[in-house]
């Protein structure tokens, strides 16, 4: 490639992801869960977008549908040339190998009957025709590269600590060369002092191998240390994509000025000066949204038009989109 | 913050051990701490630390076995708990001194309605009648914020979101004035937009009512925007006490000092890469002999894995009073052993 711009490795079009609500007697369908409601990001190589949201805001279920963990509702998914969605089952195998995952609990994504080396294998012996040697030769290989003593190969996941758990996890999403990794709440499970040993690894990993990243998660100062651009999801929907600085420095939509915020920083001089904006009550349910922009009901700013049309994310400056009428003039 | 004042709760060596056949663990060494009048008390810790383990020691709360408070004193305004009778512990407990714990699903019961549980300690403790105790459990309600509040007495906890049953059990904690709240990572399993209402909250309620807490987290960032003190508590002991500002202003324990490195800043210039602890925190299978952090210790020497350090005071106030710290590296170098 010898654009000066880096293309995109990753490309989500008005992506959807409904779960159906079947009640009644007759286990009707009679609603939907619209979990992710037409979400539109890139990713270029070598990129971090981070992603950023509160509990049920969707983040997680645009990792997992992008990946076709899920089968989306609709909208397009382009991963490295290919439209994932459209992918037959053999040829989704196939594309497995360039985008892989890392889950928040090392604990439950690990096979507790499977040793370290068997679980780091189980994708190589899937998708690759090596030998017997070459594997453990690439296991090990896999190991040193995050951090783990080779002569631990054969013990299994209990014996480790959660943030040894989450180097295994790694190193099985890196077994096959992945372009892509979506990591999905990586550190929520560990505590502090290993959070950072975690995170310098994915950064490491990402600057030796060239990793592009989708960056899952609700710490907000962490997401700032890892991402280049940082998109906020609430109830679905993406509230702003930003470049990291802009986005920190200065939000532009309410709810993203909101939650930056709420988070509290340890600093006891900087606590006590900072202007809180307390949003008043609870996210509204994903089965219902409230019409007009999902984020009227909460909004500290909220004006009439809010409450009848929808926002539509569009470029409000350069790098920025923002989907929120206080920024975007409506159309019409 | 009212210096001098007696302090409403003092705890002096507590010591629990967990015997298991599989061995034993020393979750708590030797923790004495002091609570004063109206005074937030911040304890923070990772996983293991003790942090947990101290406070629900203190009432007895732990099931034993495997658990055994083997040292120390609780004093509740004179009285140790350690040795009240399990009907004596039962008065103060909902009564004298209230919790909160992490997680307000698990610890509301799905079967009664939210009124009946805020009515329970009422009824039980100061013997109201029941109108007596419904009128003051929807005072109780408004308190906390919960809007509409005689009509949610009747509602179960799982018609509440999260952020409205932790207010619930506030509401709870609160219904007997105690004179001490312990509050257990209560705002761990909120979303930040909520963990900012809750925070609100007891800052508001702290003015009203003026009782003292005690709040245990691993956020440093919450400590920081509430406390009064903080306690860091690592391998189940205390590593450094004081006020907040100087506690983190000038930590002195090379563990708080690492622990404040490692979290990435909200704002301001971007740290290059992140300065991790490497290591694992100590297993605590044997009583300490060593200062349990000098494993992972940027600037342990001989003594640190030879001797446990005591707290001691690095403003000239006494142990517990000021700014006080459990490090070999940052004691002033005895004389005798200038160099170990």
């Amino acid at each position: 490639m010898l654009d000066a711009e880096p293309k995109p490795l990753v490309q989500v079009r008005n992506l959807k992801m409904y779960f159906p609500i079947h009640s009644g007697l007759m286990r009707r369908h009679s609603g939907d869960v619209k979990a992710v409601d037409d979400v539109s990001f890139e990713i270029r190589q070598g990129e971090t977008l981070g992603l950023v949201g509160e509990s049920g805001c969707g983040k997680s279920t645009v990792g997992r549908a992008i990946l076709r963990l899920y089968e989306p509702t609709a909208g397009s998914v382009v991963i490295d040339g290919d439209e994932v969605p459209a992918l037959s089952a053999e040829a989704l195998r196939k594309k497995r190998p360039v985008m892989q995952m890392v889950f928040q609990d090392p604990q439950a994504s690990l096979n507790p009957r499977m040793t370290v080396a068997d679980i780091i294998r189980e994708p190589l012996d899937e998708h690759t025709t090596l030998s017997r040697d070459e594997k453990l030769a690439r296991v090990y290989e896999l190991m040193d590269q995050v951090g783990l003593n080779r002569a631990f190969a054969n013990r299994y996941p209990y014996a480790f600590s959660g943030g040894q758990r989450q180097r295994i996890g790694i190193a099985r999403a890196l077994a096959l060369n992945p372009k892509f990794i979506v990591c999905d709440e990586p550190i929520a499970a560990l505590d502090v002092s290993i959070q950072a040993q975690v995170v310098n690894l994915l950064e490491d990993l990402q600057e030796r191998l060239g990793l592009t990243y989708l960056f899952i998660s609700h710490d907000l100062s962490m997401v700032r240390h890892i991402a280049d651009r940082v998109a906020v999801m609430y109830l679905g929907q993406i509230a702003e994509i930003s470049p990291r600085d802009a986005l920190y420095a200065r939000p532009l939509h309410p709810y993203a000025e909101a939650l930056l915020s709420a988070v509290p920083e340890p600093d006891p001089s900087r606590e006590g000066a900072r202007q809180r904006i307390i949003l008043r009550g609870d996210v509204p349910s994903p089965a219902n949204p409230p019409r007009g922009c999902n984020f009227c009901t909460r909004c500290p700013k909220v004006m009439p038009i809010c409450r009848e049309v929808e926002p539509r994310l569009i470029e409000a400056e350069p790098g920025r989109q923002v989907a929120c009428h206080l920024v975007n003039p409506s159309p019409g | 913050m009212p210096d001098g004042a007696k302090p409403v709760l003092e705890v002096r060596g507590l010591k629990t051990v967990f015997r298991t056949r599989s061995g034993e663990v020393h979750a708590v060494n030797d923790v004495s701490f002091s609570l004063r009048p109206g005074e937030l008390l911040g304890v923070v810790g990772e996983s293991g630390s003790g942090k947990s383990v101290t406070m629900m020691s203190l009432i007895g709360l732990l099931p034993s076995p495997p658990a055994d408070v083997c040292g120390g004193q609780v004093l509740l305004g004179g009285t140790d708990l350690l040795k009240a009778r399990p009907e004596e512990l039962r008065k103060v407990r909902g009564a004298r001194i209230g919790f909160v714990f992490q997680d307000p699903m698990t610890s509301l019961n799905p079967v009664f309605t939210v009124g009946s549980q805020i009515m329970e300690p009422l009824r039980v403790h100061k013997g109201m009648s029941k109108p007596e105790a419904e009128a003051r459990a929807v005072e109780l309600l408004e308190l906390v914020g919960i809007p509409d509040a005689r009509k949610r007495l009747k509602s179960y906890p799982h018609q509440f979101s999260g952020g409205m049953r932790q207010r619930v059990m506030i509401a709870i904690a609160l219904a007997c004035d105690p004179e001490v709240l312990i509050a257990d990572e209560p705002t761990t399993a909120l979303d930040v937009t909520i963990q900012a209402q809750i925070l609100e909250l007891v800052k508001e309620l702290r003015q009203k009512l003026g009782m003292a807490i005690i709040w245990i987290t691993h956020d440093l960032g919450v400590i920081a925007g509430i406390a009064d003190r903080v306690m860091v508590m690592y391998g189940g002991q205390v590593a450094e006490q004081g006020p907040v500002r100087e506690v983190f202003g000038q930590p002195q324990h090379p563990y708080t000092r690492a622990l404040l490195r490692t979290i990435p800043k909200l704002s301001g210039a971007r740290e290059g890469r992140l300065a991790a602890i490497e290591g694992q925190p100590p297993i605590l299978s044997a009583a300490p002999t060593a200062c349990p952090f000098a494993a992972r210790c940027a600037h342990a020497f001989d003594r640190c894995r030879t001797e446990n350090p005591a707290r001691r005071g690095v403003d000239g106030l006494p142990v517990g009073a000021g700014h006080d710290v459990a490090c070999h590296w940052t004691a002033p170098a005895p004389s005798e052993a200038a160099h170990a």
